[in-house]
């Protein structure tokens, strides 16, 4: 299981429960919300997400710092790039 | 030229404009443009404050409508408005009502919800549509 090493998230966003689109919704508007350089993490427990959430920091032009499985649900943490 | 994606959105049951509006807003969250053209149906779903009110779903899934509202409620699943409201406000989303609707039903764009962009007619959408990548109707 991948582990996020010498990172701190500055940010975490609990979207358990919310369904597709939502985790989404809550990444791109949380990134919007933090200054450039901060680490965002959100939970999610919507299996769509593990392309979703990954695709959308690719296009947005993000740093993705992986998808870590939990209990239930996935940890996505990503960098705001710019 | 930005990628675009156009909805000709007809229907005016709830599970119709719930696919319509996520579609939007993966459209909005993928950078496209999305232009929404609401006609029939559709746009009288979006008469000021009828969402609300709107149970309908689909004819011939209509035995299914009192279970899919009772999850959507226990599940907390994002009215299809909610939807529309999210992709405007992250990313480039239109939504235009068609005048011959407007015309038939004696609407004015004050009696439409505020998401409502502009009136358009059916040759503009059109003209706007061919340059896109995806349109649906839905």
């Amino acid at each position: 299981m991948p582990e996020l090493t010498n990172v701190s998230i500055d940010k975490e966003i609990d979207a358990r429960g919310s369904f597709c689109p939502g985790p989404l919704m809550e990444l791109i508007r949380g990134i919007k919300a933090l200054p450039v350089g901060s680490v965002l993490a959100v939970l999610s427990s919507d299996p769509g997400s593990a392309r979703d959430i990954p695709a959308w920091i690719q296009k947005a032009r993000h740093d993705y710092l992986g998808a870590f499985p939990e209990q239930g649900y996935t940890r996505f943490v990503a960098r705001k790039a710019h | 030229m930005q990628e675009r994606m156009s909805l000709i959105v007809f229907s005016g049951t709830v599970d119709k404009l719930l696919a319509a509006s996520i579609l939007a807003t993966g459209g909005a969250a993928m950078g496209l443009e999305v232009e929404v053209f609401l006609t029939t149906w559709g746009l009288e779903a979006f008469r000021k404050d009828n969402y609300k009110t709107n149970m309908r779903v689909s004819k011939d899934f209509e035995d299914y409508a009192p279970v899919m509202m009772e999850q959507m409620m226990a599940k907390k699943v994002p009215s299809w408005m909610e939807n529309f409201k999210g992709a405007m406000e992250i990313g480039d989303v239109k939504i235009y009502a068609c005048s011959m609707t407007m015309e038939l039903f004696g609407m004015k764009l004050e009696d439409l919800e505020p998401i409502v962009t502009d009136v358009t007619g059916v040759a503009t959408f059109v003209e706007r549509a061919k340059e896109g990548r995806i349109t649906l109707f839905i």
